[in-house]
């Protein structure tokens, strides 16, 4: 439904977007993960037609953005980062407004509309004005603003930035159930791991290029059997004795944990002369395991292959 | 043991008949890093607020750094840096400006101490660059120094690296970890759990309580009322929907292209792959993962 070819965009010096390609299914969700300024937004406001290219193409189901801007838009749904709602218009004229900016008649509006809040949980809030609604609230209306005109793709920028864990999780199953009921082709952009290991497919995005994309399963296979957790005391300390450890490539402290990352495939041996290599050093640990690797790690392996 | 840091006793705010903080109680010991996990409007900002003296308690006590709340909020805030997500930095100033700003409003004028600040968070070959033209990482390196500078025993953080790669992320809990080998102690207040697995322990909140309070790992195994399970099905919206129905299932979230489910410790899972041949659903496959902090956290938080 999507289908961005080697698309690149320049603002001054500085290549926001750089020749980029990705694709989008019916019933996907496209996961485009990386920082502030990696180019997420700009690859969005490209798609949705906001911003011109500086080159390549981009197809949104049969148009192309350039030439058939209106068909294209007609098919889009655009939940922006900073999206404006009417806070002094209750929970259904917002709605009732975004869809006669879309066109829909005036038979059609009202049953959409109570469908859509339905669906996003805001039925029962229909008469509420927007601006005494909570953020999660919030959000939810502008998704419900986006999807009234019964979108086939659907642009996400960041739409969980700010709300809290549960609503996040709330958020995350409308979604999820969108793309698998109505087939909607979704493209969300987060700086966060763990909403990315949400999206069917994943790109991971820096300095205006994608690195790498895939599943996430797929991705968290490439570093299976390489990512070690050890526990012990003084975790500062036994962080720096294993970095001079010979397979290991990188170690990063967490709370109460030590994480490996190995060039080797993990064994019962290896995880042994490890162990003795801590330990004649002075520092006691309390268990040292192979576990799953987590897409911060193959994002974080990415990056440092990517530099060197 | 170290020296407590913060020590509260039934803490509790009512604001009219909202209750924002509800009978509190927990201790803090230098040196550790605590993280505070909740929904919006759980009572992070308002248990912050108190310990920093900023608001009275309606009932209950607390010590901050051996200062009563209610009586040594000055002192308190002589001795505490702030980092908030939304820091003010002051974008047509440049890093060494800018922080010789925040020095400033502690009195300190000293040279060396402003420039050992800016070497302390890696920032001294950028000093003369203008924070307008500064990444988000250097940012918030940034305005750790401005909160760090006046050497606080103890550290507010308050999301303290939303929108940052996890590489930048690494290198921010790097400096604050190696803030707390110099005896800093940390409490972090943030809705992420990539931020907090870097707390040493998380304390989740809901509705005004502090429902658990334990290392990360610690609240994965204990905490969790259950076995997670990753479950591969199709139709997927059909076995959600006999997921929800099942008397055996504590939990079941949609997660990209599977399921997340958690089952009580005794229910064997193939039972749950029974269910859903049941409802004429073949093929499900059903495997024990090990459960994150959201897990533990949805399981604890959310209705």
């Amino acid at each position: 439904m999507i289908e961005v070819k080697q698309i690149s965009k320049k603002f001054g010096d500085n290549w926001a977007v750089n020749n980029i390609s990705l694709q989008v299914n019916a019933g996907e969700i496209y996961g485009l993960v990386g920082p502030d300024g990696a180019g997420k937004t700009t690859t969005m406001r490209l798609i949705c037609g906001a911003l011109h290219l500086d080159s390549g193409s981009i197809k949104v189901g049969d148009f192309d953005i350039q030439h058939q801007t209106d068909q294209a838009r007609s098919l889009i749904g655009y939940l922006a980062q900073r999206f404006s709602l009417y806070e002094e218009l209750t929970v259904l004229e917002n709605i009732r407004f975004f869809a006669e900016v879309r066109g829909l008649s005036a038979e059609e509006w009202l049953p959409r509309s109570l469908d859509i809040l339905e669906f996003v949980g805001l039925l029962e809030f229909k008469n509420r004005f927007a601006g005494k609604l909570s953020g999660g609230m919030k959000q939810k209306l502008g998704l419900a603003a986006a999807l009234v005109h019964k979108p086939k793709i659907l642009l996400l920028d960041e739409p969980t930035t700010g709300v809290d864990p549960v609503t996040r999780q709330d958020f995350w199953q409308l979604i999820i159930k969108l793309a698998a009921q109505e087939g909607v082709a979704m493209l969300v952009s987060t700086p966060y791991m763990d909403e990315a290991s949400r999206c069917h497919r994943v790109g991971f995005m820096r300095d205006g290029k994608i690195l790498k994309e895939d599943t996430p399963a797929n991705l968290q296979a490439s570093l299976k059997g390489r990512i070690i957790e050890i526990k012990g005391s003084q975790l500062s300390l036994l962080r720096q004795i294993v970095q001079g450890y010979p397979v290991v490539q990188d170690a990063q402290m967490f709370g109460d944990r030590v994480h490996l990352r190995i060039n080797t495939d993990s064994s019962q041996s290896l995880i042994e002369n490890l162990t003795q290599y801590i330990t004649e050093r002075g520092v006691s640990i309390t268990s040292a395991r192979v576990i799953e690797p987590q897409l911060e790690d193959v994002f974080i392996s990415l990056i440092e292959t990517n530099d060197e | 043991m170290n020296e407590i840091v913060i020590e509260t006793d039934n803490l509790t705010k009512r604001f009219g008949d909202f209750t924002a903080v509800d009978h509190l109680s927990f201790t803090i010991r230098a040196g550790e890093v605590v993280g505070y996990l909740g929904p919006n409007g759980s009572g992070k900002t308002t248990t912050m607020r108190m310990l920093l003296g900023l608001i009275l308690p309606t009932e209950g006590t607390a010590t901050v750094l051996g200062y009563d709340i209610r009586k040594d909020s000055e002192a308190i805030r002589t001795e505490v840096g702030y980092m908030s997500q939304k820091f003010s930095l002051y974008h047509d100033l440049t890093v060494n400006e800018n922080l010789h700003f925040y020095a400033g409003v502690y009195g300190i004028k000293d040279e060396t101490t402003i420039q050992n600040c800016l070497a302390r968070v890696g920032l001294e070959r950028q000093k003369d660059i203008l924070v307008s033209n500064l990444s988000t990482g250097w940012k918030q390196r940034l305005a750790l120094a401005a909160a760090i500078v006046h050497h606080p025993r103890l550290l507010f953080l308050d999301e303290p690296t939303s929108g940052v790669d996890p590489t930048a992320r690494r290198a921010f809990w790097d400096l604050i970890y190696e803030l707390v080998a110099e005896g800093i102690t940390a409490l972090v207040s943030t809705h992420y759990m990539d931020e907090a697995e870097y707390c040493g322990k998380v304390g989740i909140m809901r509705e005004g309580k502090l429902l658990a309070l334990d290392a990360p790992s610690t609240l994965k195994t204990s905490a969790l009322p259950g076995k997670a399970y990753d479950l591969r099905a199709r139709p997927i919206l059909d076995a959600l929907m006999v997921l929800e129905k099942s008397q055996h299932v504590l939990r079941s979230g949609l997660v990209g292209d599977h399921l997340r489910v958690i089952l009580p410790h005794e229910v064997d899972p193939d039972l749950i792959i029974k269910e859903l041949q049941n409802q004429s659903i073949e093929g499900a496959e059903i495997e024990q993962v090990e459960p994150t902090l959201e897990d533990v956290f949805l399981s604890l938080a959310a209705h």
